[in-house]
Parts: C-alpha cells; sequence; structure tokens
C-alpha cells in the first residue's frame, strides 16, 4: 500500500469515528429532548389534571420516545454504518425478548388472578 | 492539518501492519462489551416483570402512593440525565485527546452520579427506619430489588470511573484508554435509559 494510500485510509476512519461517536450539538440536541420528555410526565403525574387512563399512556408514550432519543443521540445507534447496524440490531432483538418476557408475564399472572376471583 | 498527518504518519512508520487490526479490536470490543448491556438489559427485565407482578401485594402496608415522594425522585432523575451529557463531553475531549478536559468532566459526572447514589441511600434508609424494609410485603421486596440492582449498577459504576480517572491521569488518553472509556460511556448512558423505565413504570405509575 502506498503511502498516500494509506492516508487516506487513516483520514475516512478517522472521520467515521467522529460520526459514530457524536457532537456537543448532537449530545445538545438529546439532553435538550430528554429534559422535556422527563418535565411533561413528571408535571402530568404530580399536577394529577388529566384522567388516570391519559397520563398513564402519555407517560409510557414518553418514556418510549425518550428511549429512542437516548438511544440516538447518546448511544449512537444507526442504520447507516456497519457497526451501528450491528448495535441496533442486537437492541432490536433484545428489546423483542423483554417485550416478550415482560409482556407475556404480566398478562399470564393478571389473567390467573382474574380468574382465582371468580 | 501538517500535524494531524505528521501523527498519522508516525503511526503508519510504528505498526504499518498492525494498523487494521487495531482498529478493529477496539471496534469489537466496544460492540462485545454492548452485546453484554444487552444481557444485562435482560437482566433488568427479569426484575420489571417482578415487580410489575407483585407491586399490588402489599399485605397490608404501604403502597407506591404512600411512599413516593417525585420531588426527590425529579432531583435524582435529573442528577442522572445531567451526568449523562457531561460523560458525552467527557468523550468528546477524550477523542480530542484534551486530557484535563477529560478528566474534569470525568469527575463532574462522577460527583452528580455520587449525588444520585446518595440520595437512593437516603431513600432506602429512611423506608427502613420506618418500617417499610425491603421484608415488609412483596411490594416492598420487588421495589427494593429493582431499584437496588440499578443502584448497584450505578455504584459499579462509580467504581469504574474511579479507576479510569487514575488510569487517564497516568497513563493519558492512548488508544486502549479510550477504548475502555467508549465502554463505560455505553454503560452510563444505558443506565440512564434503564433509570427511564424505572421512574416511569415504578415511580410515576406507582405514584397515579
Amino acid at each position: 500500500m502506498s503511502h498516500s494510500e494509506t492516508h487516506a485510509l487513516k483520514q475516512t476512519q478517522s472521520d467515521h469515528h467522529d460520526e459514530s461517536h457524536g457532537s456537543v450539538k448532537t449530545y445538545l440536541i438529546g439532553f435538550v429532548l430528554s429534559v422535556i420528555l422527563t418535565a411533561i410526565p413528571f408535571y402530568m403525574v404530580m399536577e394529577g389534571d388529566f384522567s388516570k387512563a391519559t397520563t398513564l399512556w402519555s407517560i409510557v408514550t414518553l418514556a418510549i420516545v425518550q428511549i429512542w432519543v437516548h438511544l440516538k443521540y447518546f448511544l449512537h445507534l444507526n442504520f447507516t454504518t456497519e457497526d451501528g447496524r450491528a448495535s441496533t440490531f442486537s437492541f432490536l432483538f433484545s428489546a423483542l425478548i423483554i417485550v416478550m418476557v415482560v409482556g407475556l408475564s404480566v398478562w399470564i399472572i393478571y389473567e390467573s388472578n382474574a380468574m382465582m376471583m371468580y | 492539518m501538517s500535524t494531524l498527518s505528521a501523527n498519522l504518519d508516525s503511526v503508519s512508520h510504528d505498526d504499518h501492519a498492525h494498523a487494521h487490526d487495531h482498529h478493529d479490536t477496539s471496534g469489537d470490543t466496544v460492540f462485545g462489551f454492548w452485546l453484554y448491556l444487552m444481557t444485562d438489559c435482560l437482566l433488568f427485565a427479569s426484575f420489571f416483570a417482578t415487580y410489575a407482578v407483585l407491586f399490588m401485594n402489599t399485605a397490608g402496608g404501604v403502597s407506591g402512593k404512600d411512599i413516593f415522594e417525585l420531588d426527590f425522585v425529579a432531583v435524582e432523575t435529573a442528577a442522572l440525565l445531567i451526568s449523562s451529557i457531561t460523560f458525552g463531553f467527557a468523550m468528546i475531549a477524550a477523542q480530542g485527546q484534551k486530557k484535563a478536559l477529560t478528566l474534569t468532566w470525568l469527575f463532574v459526572t462522577f460527583c452528580l452520579g455520587a449525588v444520585f447514589i446518595g440520595m437512593e441511600v437516603y431513600e432506602f434508609h429512611h423506608l427502613i427506619v420506618h418500617g417499610n424494609g425491603p421484608q415488609q410485603s412483596a411490594f416492598l421486596t420487588s421495589f427494593f430489588s429493582l431499584v437496588g440492582l440499578h443502584g448497584l449498577h450505578v455504584t459499579a459504576g462509580l467504581i469504574w470511573m474511579t479507576i479510569m480517572m487514575i488510569e487517564v491521569a497516568k497513563r493519558g488518553l492512548g488508544k486502549a484508554t479510550v477504548t475502555r472509556l467508549s465502554c463505560l460511556s455505553l454503560f452510563w448512558h444505558f443506565l440512564d435509559i434503564v433509570w427511564i423505565c424505572v421512574f416511569t413504570v415504578v415511580y410515576l405509575m406507582g405514584a397515579m
């Protein structure tokens, strides 16, 4: 490999490095979004102005959005780089398992609870 | 630019043949650590499932509504969230090879993490001295287990951060050190994500 080629390759690697680790700007965007997405659910529950169902669905939705914000802006998950794709797919797989473990446990126990009552 | 190419030249002279291996290995290390975090997710998921199943079984004792103080939890949440962005700044400084700045941001992150743990220990102590210890009901057992598991992770993160501060101070920001910092940064941001689930499922839903 010639000297200039090595140089070019190193350059691409360091560019790629910057991109996958974020900048002050992306961290700040993530932080501001997180503050908003944390303040709203706390406000809703502390004030108690909304119906129980509205509050419940809002805080769950806002939590999911905030998890997405953290994954994108702090953990730099993406579909564009090869490393990013591998990490993103392993996360999505874990998320599937988590939904099954938590969701099905809750479903089974609540149903059995309901049936024990009668 | 000229200093950059000078640096790159010295790298390519020293370990021309190993350059690719080095790059690949650090990427593999961080990815391997990410896979460990995914298994840690499953551990937390099982604790969340346990909590979701048991939280109504208060055995005639206190429920979440009686013991959760949202003002207090909001301050804990703020400490952890701010520590996330300060760690981000530490990583940017580390990537730019700014040693003093990296150490400063790591120290700020450490202090915020310590505030979080201090508040959590205070909350647990407060509950236990008022007779609401983990042995009182299934709700309190699962509450102490879930929140305590997260707290133990944060404590482990603080110990790791102390070690990394010493390493950075003594050895500077070599490639291996930056890789280790990257792993710790994944760990720290991951714990913040788990905390989002904790404050939503345990504290907010419990206090509703």
